[in-house]
């Protein structure tokens, strides 16, 4: 096994919060076409500030969101209402496993 | 290498038909999909299943499974023999699903890396290299306080001659104070290296806590069961209670039962705004292990008219 150090130190902060992306940004890191991210937009998946796809904002969160959304329909053949209607259902449930946690259950 | 039962795997018959391969692989991918499923394995299982699926859907390469597998069980030592596939021609149905680079060595010893072509692919000059994503332990104290730690992740690589090995990428991170569970780390540029002059792709840190020895969390919030003694329940007082951010005392007040949840605001992970710190009462029993000990029980017993279980009407 080789290994490399980066020796340097990487000061950054929480994507989630502190992070901001445009319709380009997401595309890129998502590496699909803007079209498949305004299908995420208009299933409610996706929820970015402004009104037109030139000035969204998406919040960092959205990242990863989207990224979920586009394995499910790769993976699973997935339409985007499935899609939208999957991701909000694991939401739910993790938000109910955070509290069953918190109660002490495993 | 160890043969793949790939019908094993899919959890069909040698004999089955196209479709019900292709059922079996729907449910079991509704199943296994990481980001879907809860089972501690699924993002291996969900990679062997696509494997599988991979050779079971397509005729051509299903036969050719066949032919050589018949001789072999699941997990078995296996070498493909010399000229194996000589007689089989593939029309170049190649790979469908999407991370063909993950696909075991078994199933590259029998139908390559990439049908597709391999290098031959066509790839714009300049390409920002691949984000790449991974997982990391961190204790909760580090979110709390916020701390720099060296972290090591592996990352499959090709080396000069060709072969697939593992690399160990030692990253020194800095973590970002109040981060919650799920939430990530950006490392710009410690992704793959860029083509031509793309720049490097990113590199996505999930966060997840270490289990802690007292503490349970929610989102920002915490929990802890705090023990206390009958009488500090019952006539009230003031405990300390140990929090990420040093003991703090706590009033209990009188008159306190089991389970009761008293909340230290603004204790719990920071934020804007902070999460809280819950502590649940549990009130612990001094042990009968005594005689002095025995006959104070025996006292209560006879001096407060109790009955625990009232409200069950017995």
């Amino acid at each position: 096994m080789t290994t490399e150090n980066s020796l340097s130190i990487f000061a950054i902060g929480i994507h989630e919060e502190q992070f901001q992306l445009t319709l380009a940004d997401l595309c890129r890191a998502c590496a699909v076409h803007a079209e498949r991210i305004v299908e995420l937009v208009d299933a409610g998946v996706l929820e970015p500030e402004g009104r037109e796809p030139a000035r969204w904002i998406f919040d960092g969160a959205s990242l990863h969101r989207a990224l979920a959304a586009l394995r499910l329909q790769r993976d699973l053949e997935m339409n985007l209402a499935g899609v939208a209607l999957t991701l909000e259902l694991l939401d739910e449930i993790n938000a109910l496993r955070g509290r069953l946690r918190a109660m002490g259950e495993p | 290498m160890e043969f793949k039962d790939y019908y094993k795997i899919m959890g069909v018959s040698r004999d089955a038909t196209q479709d019900e391969i292709k059922r079996a692989y729907r449910k079991l991918a509704r199943k296994y999909h990481p980001d879907v499923s809860k089972e501690p394995d699924a993002e291996a299982r969900f990679k062997e299943l696509g494997e599988a699926y991979e050779v079971l859907k397509d005729a051509e390469k299903r036969a050719a499974y066949d032919q050589l597998g018949a001789n072999y069980k699941g997990g078995q030592e296996f070498r493909p023999p010399p000229d194996w596939n000589t007689g089989f021609e593939f029309s170049g149905g190649g790979y469908t699903g999407g991370d063909a680079g993950d696909y075991s060595d078994f199933f590259a010893s029998l139908f390559g890396r990439d049908l597709r072509g391999g290098a031959a692919r066509r790839r714009p000059a300049h390409t920002k290299g691949e984000d790449h994503h991974a997982k990391v332990l961190i204790d909760l104290e580090d979110a709390y306080h916020g701390a720099t730690r060296t972290i090591t992740l592996r990352a499959p690589a090709v080396d000069a001659q060709g072969h697939i090995i593992t690399k160990e990428h030692v990253l020194n991170v800095t973590i970002p104070k109040g981060i919650r569970e799920g939430q990530h780390i950006r490392l710009v540029g410690q992704g793959s290296a860029g083509v031509g002059e793309g720049k490097a792709g990113d590199l996505y840190l999930q966060i997840e806590f270490r289990p802690h020895p007292f503490y349970r969390v929610d989102g920002r919030d915490l929990y802890l069961d705090l023990p206390v003694a009958p009488w500090e329940a019952a006539l009230g007082a003031t405990v300390k209670v140990p929090t990420l951010g040093g003991i703090v005392e706590l009033k209990i007040p009188e008159g306190s039962v089991s389970g009761r949840k008293l909340r230290l605001k603004g204790r719990g992970l920071p934020g804007d705004p902070p999460g809280d710190c819950y502590v649940i009462l549990a009130i612990a029993l001094p042990p009968a292990d005594t005689e002095p000990a025995k006959e104070f029980y025996r006292k209560m017993a006879q001096e407060l008219s109790f009955n625990p279980r009232v409200k069950l009407g017995v």
